[in-house]
Parts: C-alpha cells; structure tokens; sequence
C-alpha cells in the first residue's frame, strides 16, 4: 500500500515537470513581456531594466526555470507582480471563495442527478427517459453564457431577487451566489446524469438484480438499495477526481459574476501578465489533480476488493 | 461498416436526416461567405437599435450602429463554420497521428505520447486556452490553435486504445507476414480500421470550437472584430438593458440549430458506424 503510493507520487513528477515547462514556456518565452505591459509603451529604457531586475527577469531563461522549479518544491511563490501581495495570502482567500461558488452546487449537484438518473433508468425507455434525454441535449447545445445572461436578465434584472454581480464576505454573500449555484446545478445536469445514467443500466442487468426480484423484491428495493450500492462507487470515484476543479473555482462563472476567487484571479493575471499568479495556479492545480486522482483509485480499491492496487 | 453506407443509412432516419440539412445550409452559408455572395454585414441598413420589420435587413432589426442583425448572424455563421473547420483540421489529425504512433510503436513513444498527453489534461481546459491565447496574441487563428491544444487528447487516447486492440489481429499479422511497412501498417491498414473514431469525435470538437469561441470572445480573446456569435452575444448582453432581446434570441436560435444538429448527426453516426457502443 504504502509502495503503491510512493510510486504513484513518484510516476506524477514527470506530468508536474512537463505542467511547469509548458506554464514556463507560455508564459516567460513566447507570452507578451509583462514589464511592457505593467509601464506602458513610454516608459524609459532604465525604468524598464530595473523593473526587468526587480522581477528576475533579467536572468537567462535556465536560470529563470530553476527558479520556478524551486518555488514549485519550497510551495513559495513569491508575491504578485501586480500587487506585490503575498500569492500565499492571495491564493488562499481565493480558494475559500472559489469553494463558496462551487461546492454547494457540486453536493446539492450529485443528490439531485442520482435521483434522476436512478429514476429515469427504472422507467429507461419511458416518457420521462425520453423526455429528459431531449431536454439535456438541447440544454447542452445552448452556450453557458447564455444561460448567464438571461438568468441575470430575468431574475436580477428585471425581477430584482437578486444582485447583478459581485460578492461580500460571510452570510450576505449567499445573495451573489443564488444565480451562479443555479447555472452550475443546471449545465451540469445533462452530462452529470447521462453518466450516472450509463453506470446504473449497466448495473440494472446485473445478476443480482434478478436475484433480488426473484425473491420478491419492489422496483423500489431492487433500485434504491441494490443497484444505488453497488453503483455508488464508480460515482463516487468519478466525482473525487473532480474536487480539484471545484478549488479552482468556476473561471466563467466567476468572471460573469465579478467573484473573487481563483478563476477571477487567474484571468485577471492573465490580462495584466502577472506570472507568478499563473505559475501558482497551473502547477498548483496540476499537483491537487494528481493527488485526488490517487486518492481516487485508494478509494476505489478500499471500496472493492476485487480491484488490486499494482 | 463503410462510411458511405454509414451516410446512406443515416439519411433514412428522418431526425439524422433533417440535421444534416441543417449543417449543409450552415456549410453553404459559409461558402456563400467567402465567395462574397453574403449581404455586407458592416452597412448600416437603417437607425440604430430599429424594430424588426418585413424587410430582409430589418427581419430581426438593427444594432446600436444600424447594422442589420440578421445580416451579422449570418456572417457569425461563416465565422463559427471556420473556427469549428480549422480547429478539427489542426486537432484530429494530430491527435489520430500521436494515437496511431503511440499504438503501434509502444515503448519510449507511447511513453511521450501519454507524457504530453498527462501534461495536457493536468491543466484546465480554460487555462490552457486562455494562455495560449495570449502567448500568441489575440485572434482567430491563435484561438484555434488554442482549442486545438485542448481538444486532441480525446483523440489521441480513443485511437491509442483501438490501435492497441487491432494490433495483434489477424490481418496485421498478415501484413506483417508479407513484410509491409511500419508506414504501410499503421495508414493503410488500421487507420480505415480506426478512422471511424476520429469522424464520430469530430464533431465535438467542432462543438467545443463553436461554444469555446463565444466564451472567450465575451473574455475579450477571441474575435477582435468583423462578426461572430460570440460578439453578438456580448452585444446583446447590452441591448437587454434596453429590453431588446431579438438579437440574442436570433444568434442562440443559429448556434442551436448547429450545436444540436452536430450532436444528432454524431450520435446517429456513432450507433451507425460503432454498433458495439450501444
């Protein structure tokens, strides 16, 4: 167990080297200069050297790369070019608040597409199957930012039940979120439920489903204890290797919705040429993926003894 | 099952059918485009913000500059069919290329095939977008290449998988037998074998093109100028203000009508063309 985890660990550090030379190649070799970008067109050939100097960019692009290595181990980022805050600091608030956006739709998300897909796979074929089916379809053939657009337009706008945009800090910022939890709940319904849907059919020819109806068991039995326990685990799995995302936040989402969290933080780096930001997320991001994908398969063998971990 | 039968069978099911309709006037739409036979979409045909009206260029009104909407949305058509063409383009062939070299050859080139590939997917979709966005400068062509960037993967692993499976077939070891090529083997024989694959993705990816080029032009990446859905749709975030709402119910409409018919076309494709997937 304790080997199988060293050597996972030890197989993600080529794919965490291979994130940071990518992030490092984008964005100090062939990016736009940020120190352009922070001074203007105008600035003086000796503004700009300083500055160059301040950030570590004078150095030639191997020693740079080091550098970003070593941050990468110490878990240091350094500060914002931008703002000169400590990314610490910066990234940590980001992630709280990325969290608020994303996690209630995420939990209250995976309650609700169970239901629905445990429910249309009972009645597969049926009205409600077809009609769902239809409905996810067309829901995914409409771009998010539409969804975005006429929420605001109908619920913030013209009805007034909520704030536009923005965000606060503790309970009043459950006001902002309403709108975003809502759009995340509803695009992620029709790709959500479709899969749970595939694990459940698949489940629902099992042996043991006959087994159990042969004793007499209702359509309820047979669907809500056997096939929900044994199709928990491939849901379950499937979603850990998602948790990653949720702390990074939902970038759209946060940007229609002016929030402040990760996703705004990076795209706003991205616009200003803010590099140690972008080097936090995209490594940072990249380790949590392989992390939680680890944490994925642990669980999966604790869950199932047949998997053998290898 | 041959892909001209595929095709034939398709165009007997009446829901296939009618999508596929509907991509072959959105194809002509662009030809029509770039042959300069579309009504010019930057002429002003009248006041700013009009009403609709029973004239070609007012049918769905005018925007803040006069210009006709309905106009625009066509030209955003032309756009999207370019971003969708050119993003499958530079995608399914790298991805099936990589997935085929990867299959076949196995050790140190699957090793750096599954490299790039674990790089790939350990970054966000958008990151990865936006940043390369950036790195290239603002545009069409750099946003393709872009999603083309993130859209490969899926490719590559499906092709890998099934080269994988083909390879130990009877009719490779023949070809082998009769001392044919690495070259031979992996594009005239398993490539017709697998191609099937690369058909069905690619009209996802022609689907992430279309949507992702509406995102990131709302961010300010995509389309700088001339029309596109995804500047319309920005435009209309305005006119809602003013409760004209025609604009964006008329670009939703198009991109609809698209997304949805890709969807339906690949699915059918996908059954017709795969059956063991069902």
């Amino acid at each position: 167990m304790f080997g199988y985890i060293t050597r996972r660990l030890l197989q993600a550090v080529p794919t965490v080297l291979g994130v940071a030379l990518l992030t490092f190649l984008l964005f100090n070799a062939v990016g736009s200069d940020p120190v352009r970008s922070a001074l203007g067109q105008h600035a003086s050939p000796a503004a700009i050297a300083a500055l160059r100097h301040q950030w570590g960019l004078d150095q030639p692009l191997p020693a740079q790369f080091l550098e970003f290595l070593r941050q990468i181990v110490t878990f240091d980022y350094g500060s914002s070019f931008v703002t000169g805050e400590d990314l610490g600091t910066q990234l940590k608030s980001g992630a709280l608040v990325s969290l608020s956006v994303t996690a209630p739709p995420f939990f209250f998300g995976i309650a609700v597409n169970v239901a629905v897909a445990l429910f249309v796979t009972r009645h597969r074929g049926g009205f409600a199957d077809q009609a769902t089916r239809a409905l996810f379809v067309a829901g995914m053939s409409v771009s998010s930012l539409v969804y975005v657009l006429v929420f605001q337009y109908v619920f913030a706008f013209k009805l007034g039940w909520f704030p536009i945009s923005g965000y606060a800090q503790g309970p009043a910022a459950i006001a902002f979120l309403a709108l975003p939890w809502m759009i995340l709940l509803l695009i992620g319904m029709g790709p959500d439920i479709r899969l749970y849907r595939t694990v459940f059919v698949d489940e629902a020819q099992a042996d043991y489903v006959r087994t159990a109806r042969a004793k007499g068991a209702t359509e309820t039995v047979v669907y809500g204890r056997h096939v929900l326990a044994n199709a928990w685990m491939p849901i379950i799995t499937n979603t850990v290797t998602t948790i990653p995302f949720l702390i990074l936040g939902a970038f759209l989402m946060e940007r229609f919705f002016s929030i402040p969290g990760i996703g705004n933080l990076t795209i706003d780096a991205l616009s200003r040429g803010d590099l140690p930001i972008l080097k936090a997320v995209t490594v940072l991001g990249a380790i949590a993926l392989v992390v939680f994908n680890l944490l994925s398969d642990l669980l999966y063998a604790w869950a199932d003894p047949r998997v053998r971990l290898r | 099952m041959l892909f001209s039968d595929a095709v034939r069978v398709l165009w007997r099911r009446a829901s296939a059918r009618r999508c596929i309709i509907v991509l072959g006037l959105f194809a002509a739409v662009a030809l029509c485009g770039y042959a300069g036979w579309l009504p010019d979409h930057e002429a002003s045909v009248g006041g700013a913000q009009e009403p609709p009206s029973w004239h070609a260029g007012t049918l769905l009104g005018t925007d803040v500059l006069g210009r006709s909407v309905l106009f625009r949305i066509l030209a955003g058509a032309q756009t999207a069919v370019t971003i969708g063409f050119v993003t499958m383009a530079l995608s399914i062939p790298f991805g099936t290329a990589l997935g085929l070299a990867a299959g076949w050859f196995g050790g140190w080139v699957d090793t750096a095939v599954m490299w790039l590939y674990s790089v790939v997917v350990s970054v966000p979709d958008i990151l990865l977008i936006t940043a390369i966005s950036y790195a290239l400068g603002k545009g069409i062509v750099s946003m393709c290449v872009a999603l083309a960037a993130t859209t490969w993967v899926g490719i590559m692993r499906l092709i890998r998988g099934e080269v994988l499976r083909h390879k130990a077939r009877e009719y490779v070891l023949a070809a082998r037998a009769f001392g044919a090529s690495d070259r031979r083997i992996m594009f005239r024989e398993i490539l017709p074998n697998v191609m099937h694959l690369a058909i069905v993705v690619a009209s996802l990816v022609v689907t992430s093109a279309v949507k992702g080029e509406v995102i990131l032009t709302y961010l300010g990446l995509g389309v700088q100028d001339g029309a596109s859905w995804g500047l319309l749709i920005s435009g209309a975030a305005q006119d809602l203000i003013n409760d004209i709402w025609l604009p964006l119910v008329g670009t939703v409409a198009a991109m609809f009508a698209m997304i949805y018919s890709l969807s339906v076309v690949g699915d059918a494709l996908r059954d017709v063309l795969d059956p063991k997937l069902n």
